[in-house]
């Protein structure tokens, strides 16, 4: 249930993130999802991709700076509701949520997310019965 | 003073300066006994040759009082500046140090024209800076009313400038062309203002930029010059001719040297300007190298002031960077790099002048280990380093964190530096 995310820092420089994209292209990783969070100074990129052990390698061998972060991801109906639901879940246990970014499919969306605690935070969910997503099925959308 | 006459003076005033140096700073009792040097080596000013120089690293080596020449007791004043690495440089005055220094302080104003009759506005910093208290006391001295108000808060300047009817102020270059062009933009009549004279030091500036100064605040902008280690600003100033800044040689004796080879250069050749304080109790310096980059002529002035004159300092033989009036070595910024694990100790310092004012930026590379997936983390990494920074060297720098590997390797220090600013 745990999904591999790739996070790269961004120093603020035209260009940087177009460059990322073109050294996962020319070794055909494709991209699930991206997210970028950025502050004034710098930003951090965060993809999921079909193969992200290869996708760091490959960036690192191109001198990124590279990390691979444990996220979670749930799939649920794309309506508020249910994403606020999704973090009531978390929050009513005291599971923070770092970060969280979505992207829809047909009318579904995926929701991924960055807990303090994802063990905790995806027993909690499975109990709720929300659908969890394995990495497998996530590559795959 | 007729020259010959003030030579009698400097070898009488040298004398007694190497005697107590001789007999109360350990420091140059050794250095001299190396040389086989006793006191009375030392006749007058053309056997100085024969003594060592004194650096900003001997006053580091020596911290924080080991190089004063009196006991604490006579000391009433304690000034700082920036060292090199780590500490800062001390200067500690006796009554009669802050006695010469109100004195030649009054020159300085004298030259710029100012009396008993004006109001002098002091935009210098106050504090363990030499440059508000230096003025201050200057200002006193002559009568003058002064009007303490230290730097910043620009418009509590043009407030009290109009209100008081300022005539004379003193405060960094670049602060008076920021406070002229602040003055343009609020739309104040310049008829209501009086200001006749700056004295502008601390830091280099262009003849350019003196042209700005005078054309917008409409004043003669003098140029004065000092250091904390001889005593602060009073070293020398300008007179109205502007042609040269009258140094005060008979309380510092300057030589001017290649600092390479380290030989005395001739009249009139650009080298490094060295002083001697002749006058100076507590902190006595011999033949202390500046690290300012000039040249002396001793030809009479228009003024009608016999003193030698050197030229406007513009470069330096080291690599201190000269950041609104505060001395900076980019040693000090490499230092505090050093002592944190979660940066690599590879950056870049790029300085510039925006607005009239200063700005330093730090990029530096993070620590690939070191990097996670937060922001607050990096944020945190960042106001982290911006605070260490500001604690040594006391100037607010701007951080930009940049990827692992992207900034030059060089070997030369110099090179990590990039002055954007035009002299």
């Amino acid at each position: 249930m745990i999904i591999h995310q790739l996070s790269v820092f961004l120093e603020n420089r035209t260009g940087r993130l177009t460059e990322v994209l073109e050294v996962l292209g020319h070794e055909n990783i494709r991209i699930t999802a991206l997210s970028v969070a950025d502050t004034s100074e710098f930003g951090i990129l965060r993809l999921i991709v079909s193969d992200p052990e290869k996708a760091k390698d490959v960036l690192k061998q191109q001198l990124f700076t590279v990390n691979i972060t444990e996220v979670i991801s749930v799939m649920a109906p794309d309506e508020a509701r249910y994403y606020a639901k999704v973090l009531k879940i978390l929050s009513d246990i005291d599971i923070s949520v770092e970060y969280t970014y979505a992207f829809t499919t047909g009318k579904k969306s995926v929701i991924i997310l960055r807990c303090s605690n994802n063990d905790k935070a995806i027993k909690a969910l499975k109990e709720h019965e929300m659908e969890l997503l394995r990495a497998s099925d996530l590559y795959k959308i | 003073m007729d020259r010959n006459e003030l030579r009698r003076l400097q070898d009488e005033r040298l004398r007694e300066t190497v005697e107590r140096v001789y007999f109360n700073v350990p420091y140059y009792r050794h250095k001299m006994q190396e040389a086989g040097l006793g006191p009375e080596k030392i006749q007058t000013v053309s056997d100085l040759t024969r003594l060592p120089f004194t650096t900003k690293n001997d006053l580091r080596d020596n911290y924080p009082f080991g190089l004063f020449a009196v006991p604490m007791s006579e000391i009433v004043r304690l000034h700082v500046s920036s060292g090199t690495t780590g500490k800062p440089t001390v200067v500690g005055y006796t009554r009669s140090d802050i006695a010469t220094w109100s004195e030649v302080m009054a020159r300085t104003l004298t030259c710029a024209g100012a009396d008993r009759n004006d109001f002098i506005q002091i935009a210098y910093g106050y504090g363990l800076f030499t440059g508000g208290l230096g003025l201050h006391y200057g200002g006193e001295k002559i009568g003058a009313s002064v009007i303490p108000i230290s730097g910043g808060n620009t418009t509590r300047q043009i407030q009290l400038m109009r209100d008081f009817g300022t005539t004379v102020l003193a405060c960094t270059p670049s602060y008076a062309l920021f406070l002229a062009e602040a003055i343009e933009e609020s739309g104040i009549d310049r008829g209501s203002i009086k200001l006749k004279a700056g004295v502008f030091g601390a830091e280099p500036w262009t003849e350019n930029m003196r042209r700005a100064i005078e054309e917008k605040l409409r004043i003669k902008a003098i140029d004065i010059y000092g250091l904390s280690e001889v005593i602060g600003p009073g070293v020398a100033s300008e007179c109205m001719i502007q042609k040269g800044l009258h140094i005060n040689e008979d309380h510092f004796y300057p030589e001017i040297i290649d600092p390479d080879s380290l030989e005395v250069l001739p009249e009139g050749t650009h080298g490094e300007l060295v002083f001697t304080t002749i006058t100076k109790e507590g902190l006595p310096l011999i033949r202390y190298r500046t690290r300012d980059l000039t040249r002396l002529t001793y030809e009479k002035c228009e003024c009608g002031r016999t003193l030698v004159r050197m030229d406007k300092c513009l470069d330096r033989s080291d690599d201190m960077l000269i950041i609104r009036g505060v001395n900076l070595f980019p040693s000090q910024i490499e230092t505090v790099i050093l002592e944190m694990s979660e940066i690599e100790p590879h950056y870049r310092i790029i300085v510039d002048r925006i607005n009239n004012l200063d700005t330093v930026e730090l990029q530096v590379e993070i620590d690939e280990e070191f990097f996670q997936d937060k922001i607050s983390q990096l944020q945190a990494l960042r106001g982290k380093l911006q605070d260490n920074l500001e604690s040594a060297t006391g100037l607010t720098i701007k951080v930009t964190l940049v990827e692992p590997k992207t900034i030059e390797r060089s070997e030369g220090k110099s090179r990590r530096v990039i002055d954007n600013r035009k002299f």
